[in-house]
């Protein structure tokens, strides 16, 4: 009946509405690390499971184009180098790694806490990367076929 | 401050091969050949200028009881050379021998978060801080344990995986019973608190340490994984596995805990002396009957790290003396013997003893530095093995151990049997080998040279002059116990 992969109609539409409200979410999680519960790593998750959430509606082949898997590996390679950094020039400014450099700010402001913030956002890219490169690369393996040597 | 380099410039090279390498693999070996070259440099540097000196570095300038801190002392120099010395020669060999495995540059990517993590259990002075760092090293050698991609590797990598997940469930579980007991998890205030909690607790926090990294160090009871992973991997990682992954991750980790924090106490001692002493003795007779040359030099490993565990565990100067020196002897000629399981099997396409014949004239300097190699493990002299066992051996008679010696002696003679064996049948026995037309470059033979040189040049080490400036610091510091914890805390 439906010849095209992935799931119905009705959950590619539900997906296609909500996977920008999770994402957007995800990146409210990261924002606010510093002041509420949550982070880098908790929002980073939400955006991988947003991601994941296409996949599983629309199938692998369709991920594959909507998105440039390249570039992703790319952002998940930098952001963790970009860390380093930080921590870096943390050392150079302030004499140890991952030093605080930045202005603390006025408490409870977005734009408050130093480099929390910052290491924050990396943390958040790297961990969405990653979850959902390793189900990408997962999905990538048919194991219909079982062990191909 | 050069401590935090040690952890930076590995990690950095690791990101940086993923970023900028890509399919290049030529980048990937050149970035990963100048961070190894300068941790080198600077692991030598802070080795030779050091000496008895304790130097701390606070990350993000937090002080102790809120952040972590970097301890490194003259044991830890001492790691970071070793961990230097044989991740160099591991890089060159690799460099033909994993070409058309699979994509290097994820080979190289790996091997620098191995060093990395390895880096960081040596110099952290944090006891979660070094769990993460465990995983780390440990994460990559399970990667690198499959990387030839064949069904066995995947299972050597499966039970690895398995048995180290075990073991690291356990210590971690020892991490929260530590710090539920002492509200700390900095080692050296750890070590404050100790004396005033619980004697049970301090058993059962020991017990749990002594199985979690007792597991990951391949003692005898808990050996099961290392045959197949260490002999399953691609040679030059074979030989950073055995040759220092379970020294650093098993042994490197217990004396610092049980000499530096636990002020070595005898119960657990005598549990280094028991496992230590059945390792060197079930080790090597497992070993003698095996055919595969690979799975040979990984049970050897269980039985030589027997005997460091016999010179830890009797605790006097001289036991630990011939305990640092057997542990950084045994790195070289191990090392040393899984390239040359690498390059024969190479030449010839396999490892196993009964299908070789006389190699002498094919690859000449495999032959010669895997005798140096042989000759070095089974102790004979002048070779750095025949000094440290020695030592050993004499550290248990005036411990009033004769049992324990009588067991390394036992142990030494059996291992001279099984390198025999290897050398009969593997290098120069009558027949003609069979060979596949391909040849040992360069990269690979001045590896195994640098060892075999190594070899021979450490057992100069035990020239009174030369030790007291090369290994009489680093004995101190285990032989001092709790004063680690003083000069941590900067009192």
């Amino acid at each position: 009946m439906n010849k095209e992969p992935g799931m119905t109609l009705i959950v590619k539409t539900v997906t296609r509405i909500s996977v920008w409200l999770i994402i957007l979410y995800g990146f409210y999680i990261i924002f606010h690390g510093h002041l509420t519960p949550g982070g880098g790593f908790g929002g980073g998750v939400i955006i991988a499971l947003a991601l994941l959430n296409v996949l599983l509606a629309y199938g692998k082949d369709f991920t594959r184009k909507w998105l440039n898997i390249k570039l992703l590996e790319n952002f998940e390679s930098s952001s963790i180098t970009l860390f380093l950094i930080v921590g870096i020039i943390g050392m150079a400014v302030g004499g140890s790694f991952l030093f605080n450099f930045i202005d603390k700010g006025t408490l409870f402001n977005m734009l408050s806490s130093g480099t929390i913030l910052p290491l924050n956002i990396i943390i958040g890219i790297k961990v969405a990367m990653s979850l959902f490169l390793v189900v990408m690369a997962l999905a990538a393996y048919n194991f219909d076929k079982g062990d191909e040597q | 401050m050069i401590i935090p380099y040690f952890i930076i410039i590995p990690l950095l090279a690791a990101f940086l091969i993923t970023l900028i390498a890509g399919e290049k693999d030529d980048w990937a070996i050149i970035l990963s050949i100048i961070a190894v070259i300068s941790l080198l440099i600077l692991s030598l540097f802070s080795y030779i200028t050091m000496h008895t000196e304790t130097l701390t570095y606070y990350m993000s300038s937090w002080k102790i009881p809120v952040g972590i801190v970097l301890v490194q002392d003259a044991l830890a120099s001492f790691m970071l050379v070793l961990v230097s010395i044989i991740s160099l020669t591991s890089l060159i060999f690799s460099i033909s021998y994993v070409r058309n495995l699979s994509s290097d540059w994820k080979y190289y990517s790996l091997f620098m978060l191995l060093v990395a993590g390895m880096n960081g259990v040596i110099i952290t002075g944090d006891l979660f801080n070094l769990f993460v760092f465990v995983e780390i090293s440990i994460f990559a050698a399970y990667a690198l344990v499959a990387y030839g991609g064949k069904a066995e590797e995947f299972e050597a990598s499966f039970k690895y995986a398995v048995m180290g997940s075990v073991s690291s469930t356990i210590v971690l579980l020892g991490i929260a019973v530590t710090y539920s007991a002492t509200s700390t998890l900095t080692l050296a205030k750890i070590g404050e608190q100790l004396p005033s909690i619980n004697s049970n607790i301090k058993l059962w926090i020991g017990g749990l340490f002594v199985a979690g990294f007792g597991l990951k160090a391949a003692a005898m009871p808990f050996h099961a994984w290392l045959p197949d992973a260490h002999s399953s991997a691609p040679a030059p990682i074979s030989a950073m596995l055995s040759g220092i992954l379970i020294k650093i991750l098993g042994m490197y980790v217990l004396v610092r805990i049980f000499f530096n924090i636990f002020d070595a106490p005898q119960f657990f001692l005598n549990i280094f002396l028991i496992i230590g002493s059945i390792s060197m003795i079930v080790g090597v007779f497992l070993a003698v009957g095996q055919w595969d040359f690979k799975r040979l030099l990984a049970y050897h490993s269980i039985s030589q790290m027997g005997y460091i565990f016999l010179g830890f565990g009797l605790s006097t100067t001289l036991g630990i003396l011939g305990g640092v020196f057997h542990l950084l002897n045994h790195a070289l000629f191990k090392s040393l013997l899984f390239y040359n399981a690498g390059a024969v099997e190479t030449v010839t396409g396999t490892r196993d003893l009964r299908k070789l014949g006389n190699l002498t004239k094919i690859i000449p300097t495999t032959s010669n530095t895997s005798m140096i190699a042989s000759l070095a493990i089974s102790g004979i002299p002048p070779f750095n093995g025949f000094f440290s066992k020695l030592i050993i051996i004499i550290a248990a008679i005036e411990a009033n151990q004769p049992v324990y010696a009588l067991i390394a002696v036992i142990g030494s003679i059996f291992t001279l049997a099984s390198f025999m064996k290897v050398q009969r049948y593997g290098f120069r026995s009558e027949k003609k080998a069979d060979v596949n037309g391909k040849s040992i470059d360069w990269k690979m033979n001045f590896a195994m040279i640098t060892l075999a040189v190594l070899c021979v040049a450490t057992s100069l080490m035990i020239i009174p002059g030369i030790r007291e400036i090369a290994l009489d610091p680093v004995v101190d510091v285990l032989k001092n116990k709790t004063l680690y914890i003083q000069l941590v805390m900067g009192k």
